[in-house]
């Protein structure tokens, strides 16, 4: 898992939701949206964070964004520890991380034209100078496919993949080295996703922008990314390199998943397992290891005792013991 | 960086972009499909042209239509009669040379009265939903953005204490307030000195305690207020104050922000999950330029509906105080007491009872129609999304 150039690392992050009940709102129980996550971002590289809905991929975007607090673990970005800093003191690495939506209609402040919404980042780094700002403005409108005369327009004047498009000139207007992604693409037409996709992957080569690319979509998440981590119910269950993890599948989760991904020919990625029943409440996982109440290969010790990792070969880690 | 849009190819050209249509011209389109708005809007401004008119033509030491001329020979005369130029002094003839809405049990002219009363229901109509959506504004968006920090048991005793000195000085015993809220603040500093000094001992644990949240106590303040009957509260504020126009005002605000409140507590608390808002945390947006330029323009639709139809209740509310008299001191006339005066002579000038009843029923109907109105067009549900 180590290699020379990492921008940013997570260790053990672990976020848990208080479920609070009754007339006292007493906390009654915690739902572990994110329970102890490790991974690497490497410079201008992409990791691709797959899993079903609720199982924690959001959480640990907005959790190394900081803009939620992390229960436990360390966040680490370019070798300096960003885990306990204040909202004043992250004010320097807020320009280095950046983030872009899902919903191409909630991202977009509706009372701000797109130059607006793209300014406010130039406003926030302290440029000085209108002229300066408009001017650089038109640039990153036109960096994102955007003409530069559209920046005065609102954003219930653009569509869903041009709203998406601003979304991404608002994230670098403040030159981040690191975007995460949250699920891009999920909102829009497939033929805008592969515009948006192209547009992300070009910026990337241009830039030298790391992603931390959140979806749902095995097939976006394979053409996009370096490395991928499969996550479910808060917990990261394989961790490989894209190839690696489209070859040679461990996890039996993942395997479920790539047999469950549609292909243009007919035929699935991977064939042989399917997934039965819905994925179990993070407020009250089953113990052991978190997939056991779905997984064909459970046997007593999966039920009993919480999996570690398994290191398969230098970049692979799978949190499996049956299939090592 | 360079910027060369050839490299993305495929990407919208110029023709992709939908035909530009700015908010205001969205506006009037939907206004104009919504009649009883429009019209709502044109009897607005027709009031709002005829208080000003009203202040001009009726103030001053030689007004130009005077509402408190009285002409004692000349009492109860019905409307669009003309004067009786015999029994008048030149200075006592109306200069329209006719009583347009007829006179009062004192001869004065009350088309002359009826416009002066115009200008103190905008006046009161205006201010006091301005104090109250400011209030309003203010409390609702503490609730809804620093809901959840808890306020610490000091920080209450304080509150208290000012709260009380505040209402005193005003009330009763001046000071007496003053003392209790300078004891607050002095509270508050030491307070906050002696924080670290009693860290960990037993006084600490109560006196720092957390005791409910910010939203909490703002809201169950928001249900008590409610629970007044608020027409009686202004009743007996307006009795132990000094009767003025201003006072009435001030109150009339002060007992009606809670809708407000509400109001933008819900908005900013659905706001501030929104994916701009979290962008522009992201970006290290200051928290101020979040809350005024991202947040309340876009919690501003509801307040702007309930505020119209606030300047509705508050003008009835001042009619309704002029007219059990509580409202403006005479002889500064107002819709409410000319109504009031003229209950005794319902039978001989009904006048004076339907002008300014029919007067109030205009002004009160077209702001609530023009806020239903405001409803519909401001829903985004109802605009053309592209």
């Amino acid at each position: 898992m180590t290699t020379n150039n990492i921008m940013l690392r997570s260790t053990g992050l672990k976020k848990y939701f208080p479920v609070r009940r009754g007339f006292l709102q007493r906390v009654v129980g915690w739902i572990k949206a994110v329970d102890g996550v490790d991974f690497d971002i490497e410079q201008a590289k992409t990791l691709g964070l797959v899993g079903e809905s609720g199982c924690g991929k959001s959480t640990v975007g907005r959790l190394i964004l900081k803009l939620l607090e992390p229960d436990e673990g360390k966040i680490i970005y370019k070798s300096k520890d960003i885990t306990h800093l204040s909202q004043n003191e992250l004010t320097p690495f807020r320009k280095e991380m950046q983030i872009i939506f899902q919903d191409p209609f909630g991202s977009l402040n509706p009372r701000m034209t797109a130059g607006q919404s793209v300014e406010e980042g130039l406003r926030a780094v302290g440029m000085k100078g209108r002229r300066e700002r408009k001017e650089r403005v038109r640039e990153l409108l036109q960096m994102v496919g955007i003409p530069a005369s559209a920046a005065d327009r609102f954003p219930h004047e653009f569509s869903g993949g041009q709203r998406q498009r601003i979304g991404i000139a608002r994230a670098l207007s403040v030159e981040p080295s690191l975007i995460v992604c949250d699920e891009p693409v999920s909102a829009l037409d497939v033929s805008i996703q592969a515009q948006i996709i192209n547009l992300l992957k070009e910026l990337q080569a241009r830039l030298g922008l790391g992603y931390l690319f959140i979806s749902h979509d095995l097939n976006v998440v394979g053409y996009m990314s370096d490395m991928v981590a499969v996550m479910y119910l808060g917990h990261i269950m394989e961790y490989a390199p894209t190839d690696e993890l489209f070859d040679h599948p461990l996890h039996p989760y993942t395997f479920a998943l790539l047999s469950a991904v549609p292909a243009a020919n007919g035929t699935p990625l991977k064939q042989g397992l399917e997934l039965r029943g819905e994925v179990p409440s993070a407020f009250n996982p089953p113990p052991g290891c978190k997939f056991q109440a779905r997984c064909p290969l459970a046997e007593d010790r999966c039920r009993r005792t919480e999996i570690p990792f398994y290191e398969i070969n230098q970049n692979h880690l799978v949190r499996c013991w049956k299939v090592v | 960086m360079n910027t060369d849009k050839k490299e993305f190819a495929a990407f919208p050209e110029e023709e992709a972009l939908v035909p530009s249509r700015s908010r205001a011209q969205e506006f009037f389109r939907l206004l104009n499909k919504n009649r009883l708005a429009f019209a709502g809007l044109a009897i607005f401004i027709l009031f709002f042209l005829t208080a000003v008119a009203g202040l001009v033509l009726t103030s001053g030491t030689k007004p130009v239509l005077d509402p408190a001329l009285v002409r004692l020979p000349e009492k109860l005369r019905p409307p669009l009669s003309r004067p009786n130029l015999q029994v008048l002094r030149p200075e006592q003839i109306p200069r329209l040379g006719i009583y347009l809405l007829g006179t009062d049990d004192l001869g004065r002219d009350v088309f002359a009265r009826m416009l002066q009363g115009a200008w103190v229901s905008l006046t009161v109509g205006f201010v006091a939903v301005g104090i109250s959506v400011v209030v309003g504004i203010f409390m609702g968006g503490i609730a809804g953005y620093f809901g959840q920090e808890q306020i610490r048991a000091d920080r209450i005793l304080v509150l208290i204490l000012l709260f009380l000195g505040i209402g005193l000085a005003f009330l009763a015993h001046p000071s007496l307030g003053i003392l209790l809220f300078a004891l607050g603040i002095c509270l508050w500093i030491l307070c906050g000195r002696a924080k670290l000094r009693l860290e960990g001992s037993p006084w600490a644990r109560f006196l720092f305690a957390e005791t409910i949240s910010v939203d909490t106590l703002i809201m169950r303040l928001v249900d008590i207020m409610l629970c007044f009957p608020s027409f009686f509260l202004i009743l007996t504020v307006v009795a132990l104050l000094p009767a003025s126009i201003y006072n009435i005002m001030i109150v009339i605000g002060l007992t009606s922000w809670m809708g407000t409140t509400r109001f933008v507590r819900a908005e900013f608390l659905s706001l501030r999950e929104q994916d701009f808002v979290t962008a522009a945390k992201a970006l290290g947006v200051s928290k101020w330029r979040i809350i005024f330029r991202h947040m309340i323009p876009n919690a501003m639709a509801p307040v702007l509906v309930s505020a119209t139809i606030g300047i509705a209740t508050a003008i009835l509310t001042e009619a309704g105080l002029s007219f059990l008299g509580f409202g403006v001191p005479p002889p500064h006339a107002t819709w409410g007491n000319i109504l009031s005066d003229g209950k005794r002579f319902i039978f001989d000038a009904p006048w004076l009872t339907f002008e300014p009843g029919l007067a109030i029923l205009i002004v009160v109907l077209s702001f609530n129609l023009f806020g239903e109105g405001l409803r519909d067009i401001l829903n985004p549900k109802l605009r053309e999304r592209y």
